[in-house]
């Protein structure tokens, strides 16, 4: 097994046009390191350069300790579940799973060995016989998985392996394939745009758009304390409400008429200075037991069932709040809104990064 | 999916199918069966009088031995230009999928000769290879072959074999192309991560999934062999050098219009058609099967 660094890694297309503007990264041996970001933000093109499906314009992709920039992908040792399974449709499930063995010239019995217990694995063992085309989505994804299972191989690169299937199943899949993750022990890079599955996946959980890294950290740290307006508003749903405001003095900032107080913030902030005030939808209490308040404007209210949304409108702003049915009256039309100055994140109006303390 | 079209009309239809029905009826089934009708007829050498013989001109083709070397002539040309057509266009296909620059170019000119008449074609292979006017035949003698494929019957063969493969690769180019693109890219991708190289991958899985393009193909040559060379054969040998290029198609025309021997030239006919018919109904049923992954 090995890890993955990646140095400054960068992808140009035909006409300058930079799809990977320098990206640096470690994963470590072991752990399961999640791509995520909105589409054409360069995370498949990431992971396709570590595959080796696609030339590298600059940087050094490491696999272990070795450089793999000019190896071929069949010997970077490496493993790909693609989105649309990319199963061979004329040959059988245990051929499917066997062929990259007989391609390294594996024993006869070996290759049965492995294909057997990958398909215990992965509970697909009736299916042996069958061709791909008389599979269900969920069982092809099985198939995709034990195809790169049975070969061990030093990385596992997932490229969005579960936008084809459907809401139930991509949970179901989600958590086999977390389980799977953990007890093979296999490095992992997981690429996908959807917040939900980078979140719940991911040891180590990298934010681009782009073409550039916004922000590494755990699911948790990426979550608590975003780095630029762009994680925040990517990384939670429904995703933080930004407010314009202004800069009153050391953790004081003004939204309108309204002051709420804050812990995390800069030092030596120009008083009067523009600002951008972040708040989550889930972080914010009716009431006006807090530190400081907000009054807001409802405009109309969502049923998700265990909570209701709340949009409406906070100096002027969009604004949305989320809270457990029945917590608030649904016909209410003002609000008072219990502000917790640790759960206030500002931003930087021009350069988008967190104003906070060091 | 179903698309219908409802009309209110009862007869406006009819009226729209009217042209395509016609021209049907008039082009092919009239003269199909005026062939069948006249396979069963002895006519005399100035086409006055006919009578009814029954199964007397087939049972006079099959005691013909030129009819058994036309039709060896026929299996060694149809399957030659099948294979040399299906191979080149495949190699053309492989290496246009790859999309190097200038490829839309490039894959414009591939389906040029399509469109070139037979005779048109055949005259144009004439041109170079005749043997003392052709611009080609001259470096051929000068390599030592004494190159003449108006007495030569291998020579004969060869040039027409070439003339009509060239005709046909545009045709099988274009359907071989759309079947690679038809093959997803991860596929190939996948393959590549499980260690196969480029030769193994076209085997083991491009190859495969285009099995029933290529069956395709197969037949529809086969079919193009059969009939629509006969103006490449006229233009190039005529049949010659003494019937050794005469296949069956042309060996009609020759017995029928040239020969006069209506009767045998429409038995002929029959057969070939009932040839045909076995071929496209093996082919549907093979694709029906196989065409679905």
């Amino acid at each position: 097994m090995a890890g993955v660094t990646l140095d400054t890694v960068k992808k140009v297309y035909a006409g300058n046009v930079e799809a990977v503007k320098g990206v640096s990264l470690g994963i470590d041996d072991g752990s399961f390191c999640v791509l995520v970001g909105p589409s054409g933000c360069g995370k498949s093109t990431l992971l396709r350069m570590i595959a080796g499906l696609e030339t590298i314009s600059g940087g050094a992709v490491k696999i272990g300790n070795r450089v793999v920039n000019e190896v071929e992908p069949s010997d970077r040792d490496i493993a790909m579940v693609f989105q649309n399974y990319a199963l061979y449709p004329h040959m059988s499930v245990y051929d499917n799973m066997a062929y990259g063995l007989k391609n390294r010239g594996t024993p006869k019995p070996e290759i049965e060995k492995r294909v057997k217990e990958a398909a215990r694995i992965l509970a697909i063992e009736p299916f042996l016989d069958r061709k791909p085309r008389q599979l269900s989505g969920g069982q092809r994804q099985r198939v995709a998985m034990g195809r790169a299972i049975v070969r061990k191989p030093q990385v596992f690169l997932f490229d969005e392996p579960l936008s084809n299937l459907d809401a139930k199943l991509r949970v179901q899949m989600r958590v086999e394939i977390k389980r799977l993750q953990r007890a093979l022990g296999v490095t992992s890079i997981y690429v996908t745009h959807d917040q939900v599955e980078a979140m719940t996946l991911s040891d180590k959980l990298v934010v681009m758009s782009g073409g550039q890294i916004e922000q590494v950290g755990t699911p948790a740290e990426v979550y608590r304390r975003p780095e630029t307006r762009f994680v925040a508003t990517f990384i939670g749903s429904p995703p933080m409400n930004i407010l314009p405001g202004k800069v009153e003095g050391p953790g004081r900032v003004s939204i309108g008429d309204q002051m709420i107080t804050v812990t995390d913030m800069k030092d030596g902030l120009t008083p009067g200075s523009a600002i951008e005030v972040g708040l989550r939808p889930e972080d914010v209490q009716a009431g006006t037991a807090g530190a400081s308040t907000l009054t807001m404007d409802v405009d109309f209210v969502e049923e998700l069932g265990a909570t209701q949304l709340f949009h409406g409108k906070v100096a002027g702003a969009a604004f949305v709040v989320q809270a457990s049915t029945g917590q608030i009256p649904a016909d209410a039309s003002h609000l008072a809104l219990s502000i917790d100055p640790a759960n206030v994140h500002l931003f930087d109006p021009q350069t988008t990064k967190r104003l906070g303390r060091i | 999916m179903e698309k219908r079209a409802f009309f209110s009309n009862k007869i406006l239809p009819y009226a729209l199918l009217l042209p395509q029905l016609a021209i049907t009826v008039i082009f092919f089934y009239l003269p199909a069966s005026q062939a069948v009708w006249q396979s069963f007829l002895l006519e005399d050498a100035f086409g006055l009088s006919s009578e009814f013989v029954g199964f007397e001109n087939y049972r006079h083709l099959f005691a013909q031995p030129e009819y058994y070397r036309a039709m060896m002539t026929t299996v060694i040309f149809s399957s030659s230009v099948a294979i040399l057509s299906l191979a080149c266009s495949l190699l053309l296909a492989t290496q246009a999928d790859k999309q190097l620059r200038g490829g839309e170019g490039l894959k414009t000119l591939l389906i040029w000769p399509y469109a070139v008449a037979p005779v048109i074609a055949g005259v144009l292979w004439i041109f170079m290879f005749h043997p003392t006017l052709g611009t080609l035949s001259h470096p051929i003698k000068a390599l030592g072959i004494d190159w003449n494929p108006m007495l030569n019957a291998t020579h004969a063969m060869i040039l027409l074999v070439l003339s009509a493969t060239w005709k046909q690769i545009s045709y099988n180019f274009l359907f071989f192309l759309a079947g690679l693109q038809a093959i997803p890219k991860s596929v190939i991708e996948a393959a590549a991560i499980d260690g196969s190289g480029p030769l193994r991958r076209f085997w083991t899985i491009i190859f495969p999934l285009l099995s029933p393009t290529t069956f395709f193909l197969i037949v529809v040559n086969i079919v193009y062999v059969f009939f629509d060379t006969f103006g490449i054969i006229d233009a190039v040998t005529g049949g010659g050098p003494a019937g050794r290029t005469t296949t069956l198609v042309y060996k009609v025309y020759a017995d029928g219009r040239l020969g006069g021997d209506l009767g045998g030239s429409a038995a002929q006919s029959v057969i070939l058609m009932i040839i045909v018919i076995a071929l496209t109904a093996i082919q549907f049923r093979y694709v029906e099967r196989r065409v679905q992954y």
